[in-house]
């Protein structure tokens, strides 16, 4: 191209035909996600970019366009198994104004895609979605202007259809002739001329998911499903506690079993390679067996969980602090929650492939977080990290930091065991549910004051919690990496500031009080191992805030969701609110039947993503203890919607996910170990337990900022269910799991 | 040994103790069936032995000779899915998408074996299988949509 | 002739029906009373027959399996006209002492009132107003289905006055307090003998072989006697714990109908557990050293780190050889069975190692037959021992070929002889008669332990 018809890029994004609007220049900057991210700040743009082009501001490492024609989108986010990968497909097709099936897609892969730190957070559509988005469109201004150079007509009178760009006379400049190799390689722009909402094609369509076929019919589609060339199997032997160290271990007839290559030991870490998965499950029993651990773990008295995190030492965080006197005449409540250590209990359990070969690592994982995982596995091998790469191949669902990034860092330690061949490394169920790092016990207590007029005069909250994220991190954040020989250290826990919030996220209520105070007690000391579970402090938060909020309304006479709506100015809240109210016809029947409650629970994740209200109807048997959800509505605000299935998919997910929470689950261990190994005793919702009517309605928002639904509802979920238990029983449960033996204690006899 | 899967015999040369679900895995390199415990308590390993729905991870390859082994993948493919499949990807009954083969299995099983199972039947018999991202609602939605597709084409004569 | 002595049986026999009252209310009774009657209905396992599987607690409608025929447990909550709302206390001690119904109709001892006989009045009050406070369902009694002349309930007159020894119980001064309780709660409320004392023709127990094994719904209920085939004797406080809990560490968990039992004792006092288990203990009346040579030759070989080993005398030496290897049986173990039972998972929730279980020692293979088959299902909501059922994977064949297997390796005892009878059997019961209920194993939860706390505060 000569220089004279090279566009000016700049010129064209800078404005030239702009129109509508970017909405995430909306001056908030949300907050970024759980660790410090590696990828080199951009200089400085004022005012930032949309999404994730703040930190990956050039057009090409989201969009990729070759001369055939193909494109590709880059996202640094993950397919964890709530749609991301569609709905990303969705709104660059929709915005590059081709049609879906044009679009493939790369996910999370340190070699290839950005640097969008963890798929967590519910983060991927405000970060990645938007900057998809807003790239696609810039994408597509660039193209028109160039066929419109080539033409010599306006860009205005170009239109795009079918991967083209149409002149007035028809004449047509397919995608891929337009580009050149550098046409997008390009800073974003602050604006772009984003699609009218109400023209869309592929966007707010329920794009069937493109993952599901493949899961549907054994394609391969999990990290589980990988088999190089010369893959061989590997099994850890892990420790039967925490900190146990591996004092000896004979494995002379270990190493004589049909199929071992390897026994690897490295200072406490061990285990054992094998060319067949059996022979190297064999092989782990024998090795088990044959060594010597010195176990030093004390591990809290699980009975007494609050009064063990209020013993330990504080860092004390002012989350909120606008209180104020209060007027006499108030009517003054209290009332304390609290939660057990909660498992992740991801169906598969973890797994990964690494191969060493020529100085180079490749590992397959399916850790939310590619580049954190890469950084602290290439600190644990002593390798720079450019000789490291982490591709993300799907897992089972993880709903956080499971033991997939530990998983990676096993099959790293042992592709170097075994340089060329690829290690698949695969962890049992016991593994998975004694070593995942949980999320973690919290205690929760408030204090509120209702003036005489029935509404909440003054709020006081108190949390007690450890930190909500251990991920890597540094190497120490790494299981394995803890107990080589030369271990390196776990890092000091650190609390996740707010607006994010680790146990304080969602601790400020959204309601309007003209007084109130949060205070979160973050505990560095960490007995059990925790760290970021689905949600993280929102789960518990919301269940104690939306709990409080119906005895509140109790105090003052009120109906819960009238109390509701006569606190919240947000209009967007309300209408969450009504809508579920409505569809479930919470003004009709106050009380289905005797044994049966209804309770209702709201609220907006993190004060910044989805809203969601959950209304429910419970039934309790009240000889055997045993609390039943009938049926469930769901109202979901999602911002501008890209696939309400999806949405919806996730909704009822959290709803049930939560059931399990609040009703069944709880972390068992004695003084030293960890006991709820397996599903028997760790039990979770199984079909018996599933409710008869669910519906989720989802409310579109044409043109509004995306926000993130996947963890917007097991909140509202289990303050609904407490609170249609509370309906049934006549009785409070405050503390978690609000298990059948609880509730028979309670009512029984 | 010979194993009969999927309607075709193949030799395999594995210790008679390994557990179908890794020669299935392994050895034939076959995806659907998955592992989730290794201890019979969640049923992501579920295929059909002689059309009953077991636990592939803690049967030993040594009880299969003259056994009809089904997978999934046995039942249908992305191109010509089966009915299971087919209502499965219409009713996008998956999230991870991890424990959903063996429950199409077992299913399957139920719906040859009693096409006219009601719901409190169909609830009761998955009974043994878990989900953890509660797909549960879509999961009975699917399942009864195979059965309606499986009911006409029976009553259709071509059943 | 046969008309006049029909005639006089009739008149002999005959009960007044007692009048109907209005259902009490709830809050009449004295709630310690209730208290107590919970207890004793956990101890008397009455929710277990007169609750059919998923169906309301206490609304009957359950087939108790009986040689002669199918019987349905009755509606015993206060629900007026399908359960006992109507019946004065009056009525139901009548039931509990004698086996009458409020109507005058006799009750079949499938209704175990030959036990029941010996509880107190005060007792049977106690269980009267538990009963009566429980949610009331309206469900109608099933049908039985007993042949001809079974169905003419009068008969049961004379089964009674053969067989029926009316109580209420009275103390045997030749022995303690203590022990006294123990035999009151085992043959009354507790109705041990009811499944694990044989039965004669005419279905009554056979009070010469007391304790000496039964049979119910194709399950082996062992001898609680000195034929008590585990392989490590029992003592009062193994049996404690597994009434309590549900397993025990030498002898592995309830399964089959005595989950269901278990599953009730959980909520019975703590002293009267211990009294049952005394007593019982005391019955199967072991001498202490050989239980320690038995005991010490299991420790030698754990210490040994050979689990499962073949049967050992008191040092831990295999009695006999075991192919490990070629056998048919033992192929299937290591493949199916060796993961879980051999595994690092202690119980309740891990395999037991199958030398300790009566299952492999007792007199028939039924019970290790049934648990092979169709396992220990999840419990819905509740910490339970699951084990996977092999009726899919493994054919008739295969079974006995593991039977054999188990029986000489992990037993000292001879072979079986009806294994192909128990598989036939089991496979043709109905699924859910022969599938063992779950194995709850709770333990006392914080939870509950807390919510009983706040429940203090509030």
């Amino acid at each position: 191209m000569s220089a004279a018809s090279v566009i000016s890029r700049r010129a064209v994004l800078a404005g030239s035909g702009a129109l509508i609007l970017s909405f995430s220049s909306a001056g908030r900057l949300l907050a970024q996600n759980d660790a410090p991210s590696q990828a080199a700040p951009p200089p400085a743009a004022s005012p930032p970019l949309p999404g994730s082009l703040k930190k990956t501001p050039y057009l090409d490492s989201w969009i990729r366009i070759d001369a055939d024609g193909a494109i590709t989108v880059f996202t640094g986010k993950a397919e964890l198994g709530q749609g991301i990968k569609t709905a990303l497909m969705q709104i660059a097709a929709e915005q590059l104004d081709v049609a879906f099936d044009r679009i493939k897609l790369i996910t999370a892969d340190t070699a290839l895609t950005p640097n969008e730190g963890y798929t967590a957070g519910s983060h991927s559509m405000q970060d990645s979605g938007t900057a998809i988005m807003n790239a696609a469109a810039q994408v597509r201004q660039l193209l028109v202007a160039e066929a419109a150079m080539r033409a010599g007509m306006p860009p205005a009178q170009m239109k795009t259809q079918d991967a083209a760009v149409i002149a007035p006379d028809d004449r047509r400049f397919g995608y891929g002739e337009l580009v050149s190799a550098q046409l997008l390689h390009v800073t974003a722009g602050v604006i772009s001329p984003l699609k009218d909402p109400g023209r869309f094609k592929v966007m707010n369509r329920r794009i069937p998911r493109v993952d599901i076929p493949a899961k549907l019919t054994g394609n391969a589609a999990f990290v589980q499903d990988l088999r190089p060339d010369g893959m061989v199997h590997a099994r850890v032997v892990r420790p039967p506690s925490y900190g146990a160290q591996l004092v000896g271990v004979d494995d002379g007839a270990v190493r004589k079993m049909p199929g071992v290559l390897q026994v690897v030991r490295d200072g406490s870490f061990l285990a054992v390679i094998a060319q067949r998965e059996f022979e190297a499950i064999e092989a782990m029993r024998a090795l088990a067996a044959a060594a010597r651990w010195n176990e030093t773990a004390k591990l809290p008295n699980s009975a007494s969980l609050g009064a063990f995190l209020t013993s330990l030492p504080a860092q004390d965080i002012a989350v909120l602090d606008r209180q104020q006197a209060v007027a006499h005449g108030t009517k003054a409540l209290s009332a304390s929650y609290s939660r057990p250590y909660l498992a992740h209990g991801s169906i598969g359990p973890s797994c990964a492939v690494a191969q060493f070969e020529n100085g180079t690592l490749t590992i397959w994982t399916h850790t939310q977080g590619v580049y954190p995982d890469r950084a602290a596995i290439a600190e644990m091998m002593g390798m720079p990290s450019d000789k490291v790469r982490c591709i993300h191949r799907e897992g089972a669902g993880c709903y956080g930091h499971n033991g997939a990034d530990d998983a990676a860092a096993d099959a790293a330690l042992l592709a170097r065991a075994m340089p060329g061949r690829p290690v698949r490394v695969q962890w049992t169920r016991e593994q998975e549910h004694a070593w995942e790092p949980y999320g973690p016990a919290m205690l929760i207590k408030l204090n509120a004051a209702l003036d005489d007029g029935g509404r909440i005069a003054d709020w006081d909250n108190e949390i007690w919690s450890n930190t909500h994220s251990t991920r890597p991190g540094p190497a120490g954040s790494l299981l394995a990496a803890r107990y080589l020989d030369k271990p390196f250290q776990e890092p000091p826990p650190k609390p996740i500031p707010m607006p994010e919030g680790g146990g304080d996220r969602n601790s400020i209520p959204i309601y309007t009080i003209p007084s109130a105070k949060v205070v979160y007690h973050f505990l560095p000391t960490m007995p059990v191992r925790v760290s970021a579970l689905r949600a993280l402090g929102g789960f518990m938060n919301v269940f104690a805030i939306e709990s409080f909020m119906d005895e509140l309304a109790a105090a003052a006479g009120a109906d819960p969701v009238e109390f509701r709506l006569k606190h919240l100015d947000d209009a967007r809240a309300r209408e969450v609110i009504t809508t579920a109210a409505e569809r479930f016809g919470w003004a009709n029947k106050p009380r289905a039947a005797p044994g049966s409650g209804r309770g209702f629970g709201f609220a907006r994740y993190k004060n910044l993503a989805a809203y969601c209200a959950v209304a429910c109807e419970i039934e309790v048997d009240r000889d055997s203890g045993r609390a039943r959800m009938r049926r469930a509505v769901a109202a979901v605000d999602s911002g501008q919607v890209v696939n309400s299935d999806g949405i919806a998919n996730q909704i009822e997910g959290a709803i049930l996910q939560s059931l399990s929470w609040t009703l069944y689950e709880s972390v068992t261990f004695n003084e030293r170990r960890i006991t709820s190994v397996d599903w028997s005793s760790y039990p979770i919702l199984r079909f018996s337990a599933v409710p008869d009517e669910m519906e989720i309605h989802v409310i579109d928002r044409p043109g509004m900022p995306f926000l993130g639904s996947g963890e917007a509802g097991q909140g509202p979920a289990a303050a609904a269910v407490a609170n249609a238990v509370a309906n049934a029983t006549g009785h409070r449960f405050r503390d978690l799991p609000i298990s059948a033996a609880s509730i028979k204690a309670a009512i029984g006899v | 040994m010979k194993l009969s899967i999927n309607g075709s015999q193949h030799g395999v040369d594995v210790d008679p103790r390994t557990p179908l679900l890794y020669v299935l895995r392994g050895e034939l390199k076959l995806n659907a069936a998955k592992f989730g415990c290794g201890l019979g308590q969640c049923g992501a390993c579920t295929v059909l032995i002689d059309g009953e729905p077991v636990f592939s991870c803690v049967t030993p390859v040594a009880l299969l000779a003259g056994k009809q082994i089904t997978t999934l993948e046995g039942l249908g493919t992305p191109e010509r899915p089966a009915p299971i499949q087919r209502a499965f990807i219409e009713a996008q009954a998956a999230q991870c998408g991890y424990c959903i083969p063996g429950i199409m299995m077992r299913a399957h099983a139920l719906l040859e074996k009693n096409p006219h199972a009601s719901a409190a039947d169909i609830r009761a018999f998955l009974e043994p299988h878990l989900c953890r991202c509660g797909t549960h609602m879509r999961i009975l939605r699917a399942i009864h949509r195979a059965q309606a597709e499986m009911m006409s084409a029976n009553a259709g004569g071509s059943g | 002739m046969l008309a006049l002595a029909a005639g006089v049986f009739t008149i002999v026999a005959w009960r007044p029906a007692m009048a109907p009252i209005a259902a009490p209310a709830a809050n009449s009774f004295d709630p310690a009373s209730i208290k107590r009657g919970a207890e004793l209905a956990a101890i008397g396992n009455c929710a277990v027959c007169h609750t059919a599987p998923g169906g309301r607690e206490f609304a009957g409608g359950r087939a108790v399996p009986t040689p002669f025929g199918k019987i349905y447990s009755t509606n015993i909550t206060p629900d007026p006209k399908s359960g006992i709302g109507q019946w004065s206390q009056a009525a139901f001690q009548r039931a509990m002492r004698f086996g009458v119904r409020r109507d005058g109709a006799y009750l079949y001892p499938a209704f175990p009132y030959d036990h029941f006989t010996l509880v107190s009045d005060d007792d049977d009050n106690a269980l009267y107003a538990f009963l009566m406070t429980r949610t009331p369902v309206s469900a109608p009694p099933l049908a039985d289905r007993l042949p001809f002349p079974l169905n003419i309930r009068l008969l049961m007159f004379g089964w009674n006055l053969l067989f029926l020894h009316p109580g209420p119980y009275r103390a045997d001064t030749a022995h303690d307090a203590a022990w006294n309780r123990g035999v009151y709660l085992v043959d009354g409320l507790g109705h041990c003998g009811a499944c694990h004392t044989p039965r004669n023709a005419l279905g009554a127990e056979r009070a010469d072989l007391k304790f000496s094994g039964g049979e119910v719904g194709g399950w082996t209920a062992y001898a609680l006697n000195e034929s008590s085939p585990a392989p490590v004797p029992w003592n009062a406080a193994a049996l404690e714990h597994y009434l309590r809990d549900g397993y025990d560490d030498s002898h592995g968990v309830a399964r089959g109908p005595m989950a269901e039992v278990v599953g009730d004792l959980h909520a019975a006092p703590t002293q009267d557990m211990h009294m049952i288990a005394t007593y019982v203990a005391e019955e199967m009346n072991h001498a202490a050293p050989e239980r320690d040579a038995v005991v010490q030759g299991v420790e030698r070989q754990r210490e040994r780190g050979q689990t499962g080993a073949a049967a050992a005398d008191s040092q831990g030496n295999a009695l006999r050889a075991v192919d490990t290897k070629n056998d048919e049986g033992a192929v299937i173990y290591a493949g199916a069975c060796a993961g879980c039972h051999e595994g690092p998972r202690a119980l309740p929730y891990g395999g037991i190692d199958l030398m300790l279980t009566s299952a492999i020692s007792g007199p028939s293979a039924d019970n290790l037959v049934n648990i092979v088959l169709y396992g220990l299902p999840a419990a819905e909501a509740a910490r339970a021992s699951i084990m996977p059922g092999f009726a899919g994977a493994m054919s008739d064949a295969q079974i006995g070929a593991l039977a054999r297997y188990l029986r000489v390796r992990f037993s000292d005892k001879g072979r079986w002889t009806d294994i192909a009878k128990s598989v036939h059997d089991a496979r043709s019961r109905a699924r859910v008669a022969a599938a063992s209920h779950p194995v709850v194993v709770e333990p006392p939860s914080a939870a509950t332990a807390k919510q009983a706390h706040n429940e203090a505060q509030h």
